[in-house]
């Protein structure tokens, strides 16, 4: 394929800019110094109502989702739109938990879900399998944003795995310079660019395909051959893939603000009003996201054939660069420069934060907790900072190394994985009922089942046996049935039920539980109440702070 | 963190919040509608072309921020 030139220079152009403003971030609401952690790490935690919801919905929407998402719709139709009921039921959900979560982190100087769990249940082995399974959980996500880039490149015509390199080097270098403050000016830039470009796509690509109608019928007429049939697509969902639907929005936005870089985005607020009011106003991307997702169908009426494919021999080909190449398609060169650096820069964001949050966990967590008891702010900041390099080179191996398809199914792991923290952590705001051992063994009765189910999933596109896709089949559980359901959703399930089988026979053989520190009036506190303390001045005193 | 002087004088004391509210309770209306497939698994009525399954999920993005920005103003400060 020909490189793009004026597209590639439009590209290069804003990833330029970008990267300059990302150095500049660190001068940006400037603190006295950056060596503290509460500085690089959330940002001095002081971001007002328009940079939180820059930076979460920044933080949230990747580029990954942008890309990965209508490519799923140009596989599989329907059930790629879960997306956007995932992200419609997040915001309620998650509003209280939430609030609280900030409240009492704030009052207590927390900075990692881990830093809570370490408080509530009085448990360093919880604390630090809740780091463990975060920084796990992130890594092969980190790893998707390069993936997002990968794909736009190769819509331009540039192959090869140096660009990439190069991109996660620049980025990997302003976010240990700025810290937090990098990728939440850079949210600005991001989201207008998105915003810009999906409202641009969603007039332009339907009004030259000839209107909905036509596309519809397009994506029906696809789905309608036999083999489709037989995978379950279709333009609406059939009668074995609804559960799956269902499970996997619900499962999907519980697991969301489990992962260490969305809290990071919500602990950086000034206020619990500041989180809240988000709650209301995020799910604005949703709307984007499912305008994006539909994108996947008009790919289909474009007749876009992905990168690497050969449709004769039945070679699926990169599916990823299907929204990229309708860019391309649809828009003078120009402007779909403009659309693939919204793509590029959206992968910036959401790598910067999850590395930071990844880096805090290390730190807080492993570092501070087991090698350097002793660690002060300063200390911590330093070592946050040479993690959050480890973890992106990590990411970039992994990427380089391992088969695109290959990091994608670390992803899904990812979410199954991520969810088993759910009752120590998300059900940890609202009681501390549970007992310390019982919800270790519900974590790990989640993880083992959880890792089964998905191995008991083939992937039909490229024959793998094993881990192929996260819709488990019920008949695997001796059920008289076709249905296919989240894995991830049976995996919490059980581990609860362990967590709260546990917590009886561990109370009834009294077996000592952990203390808990915190206090009810910590999880309804807000900033600058009376008897609130700044947290400069809690954690600021040289000391760790849990 | 030390916990010696963590017992503030009563003018000290944060104001008396609870996160329990009935408005809270009107959340479920937006996190269960869009869990109910059999409400949009079809195509007509079609809008503009487009079947009812893809815009009517679209409109529960309204229907959530609604009720957010409700709960969110009835339960501001508390």
């Amino acid at each position: 394929m020909d490189v793009k030139v004026t597209e590639l220079v439009i590209f290069t152009v804003l990833f330029v800019f970008v990267s300059v403003l990302g150095f500049v971030a660190s001068r940006w609401r400037r603190p006295d110094s950056m060596e503290h952690l509460d500085e690089w790490g959330l940002g001095g935690r002081n971001f007002g109502g328009w940079i939180t919801w820059f930076l979460l919905g920044g933080d949230l929407y990747t580029a990954y989702t942008f890309v990965a998402v209508p490519a799923l719709m140009f596989g599989a139709g329907a059930l790629g739109f879960y997306a956007l009921p995932y992200t419609v039921v997040l915001y309620p959900i998650v509003l209280l938990p939430l609030v609280r979560l900030w409240s009492v982190s704030h009052v207590n100087g927390f900075v990692t879900p881990a830093d809570f769990v370490r408080a509530r249940f009085g448990s360093s082995t919880l604390a630090l399998l809740v780091a463990i399974t975060g920084i796990l959980a992130t890594m092969p996500y980190i790893a998707l944003q390069l993936v997002g880039i990968e794909a736009v490149l190769k819509a331009m015509g540039v192959e090869g795995k140096w660009p990439i390199t190069i991109a996660f080097l620049i980025l990997a270098i302003y976010t240990y310079n700025s810290g937090l403050r990098a990728p939440a000016l850079i949210a600005f830039v991001k989201d207008s660019l998105i915003y810009l470009t999906v409202i641009v796509a969603i007039i332009v690509i339907p009004a030259k395909l000839g209107g909905w109608d036509a596309i519809f019928s397009a994506a029906g007429a696809k789905f309608s051959a036999p083999a489709a049939q037989a995978a379950g697509s279709g333009v609406l969902l059939n009668a074995n893939n609804q559960l799956n639907y269902v499970t996997l929005a619900l499962g999907s936005a519980l697991a969301l603000f489990l992962y260490p870089h969305s809290l990071t985005g919500v602990l950086a607020a000034r206020s619990r009003d500041t989180v809240k009011r988000n709650m209301a106003a995020l799910p604005a991307y949703s709307f984007v996201l499912g305008l994006l997702a539909l994108l996947g169908l008009m790919a289909i009426a474009a007749k876009i054939v992905p990168v690497g494919a050969d449709p004769a021999a039945g070679v699926a080909g990169d599916r990823n660069t299907v929204v990229p190449l309708l860019f391309d398609w649809a828009f003078p060169d120009w402007f779909t420069g403009v659309a693939h650096a919204a793509v590029g820069i959206g992968a910036l964001v959401p790598a910067a934060v999850m590395s930071i949050a990844a880096a805090n966990l290390f730190t807080r967590n492993i570092w501070t907790e087991y090698v350097h008891r002793d660690a002060g702010p300063v200390e911590e900041a330093r070592v946050s900072k040479i993690v959050s390099l480890v973890v992106k080179f990590v990411a970039v191996v992994l990427v380089l190394g391992l088969d695109t398809q290959y990091s994608i199914d670390l992803q899904l792991i990812g979410g199954v994985v991520i969810l088993q923290t759910l009752p120590a952590v998300a059900l940890g705001v609202f009681t501390r009922w549970f007992h310390k051992w019982a919800l270790v063994a519900g974590w790990a009765a989640g993880m083992a089942f959880g890792f089964w189910m998905l191995w008991t999933v083939p992937n039909p596109a490229t024959k793998h046996a094993h881990f192929g896709g996260s819709a488990f089949k019920l008949s695997e559980l001796g059920f008289d049935t076709k249905w296919t359901i989240y894995a991830g959703f049976l995996a919490v399930g059980l581990n609860l039920l362990v967590a709260v089988a546990g917590t009886w026979i561990l109370r009834a053989a009294h077996v000592a539980d952990g203390e808990d520190t915190t206090k009810p009036a910590d999880y309804t506190a807000e900033a600058g109440d009376p008897g609130v303390r700044e947290i400069p001045e809690l954690v600021g005193d040289g000391k760790s702070s849990t | 963190m030390s916990t010696t002087e963590e017992t503030p004088s009563p003018s000290e004391q944060p104001p008396a919040r609870s996160d329990r509210n009935h408005w809270y309770w009107l959340l479920l209306v937006p996190i269960v509608v869009p869990l109910l497939p059999m409400l949009y698994n079809g195509s007509d009525p079609t809008l503009w072309g487009i079947p009812r399954f893809y815009w009517l999920q679209l409109l529960f993005v309204v229907l959530s921020v609604g009720v957010t920005l409700v709960v969110y103003r009835q339960t501001r400060g508390r």
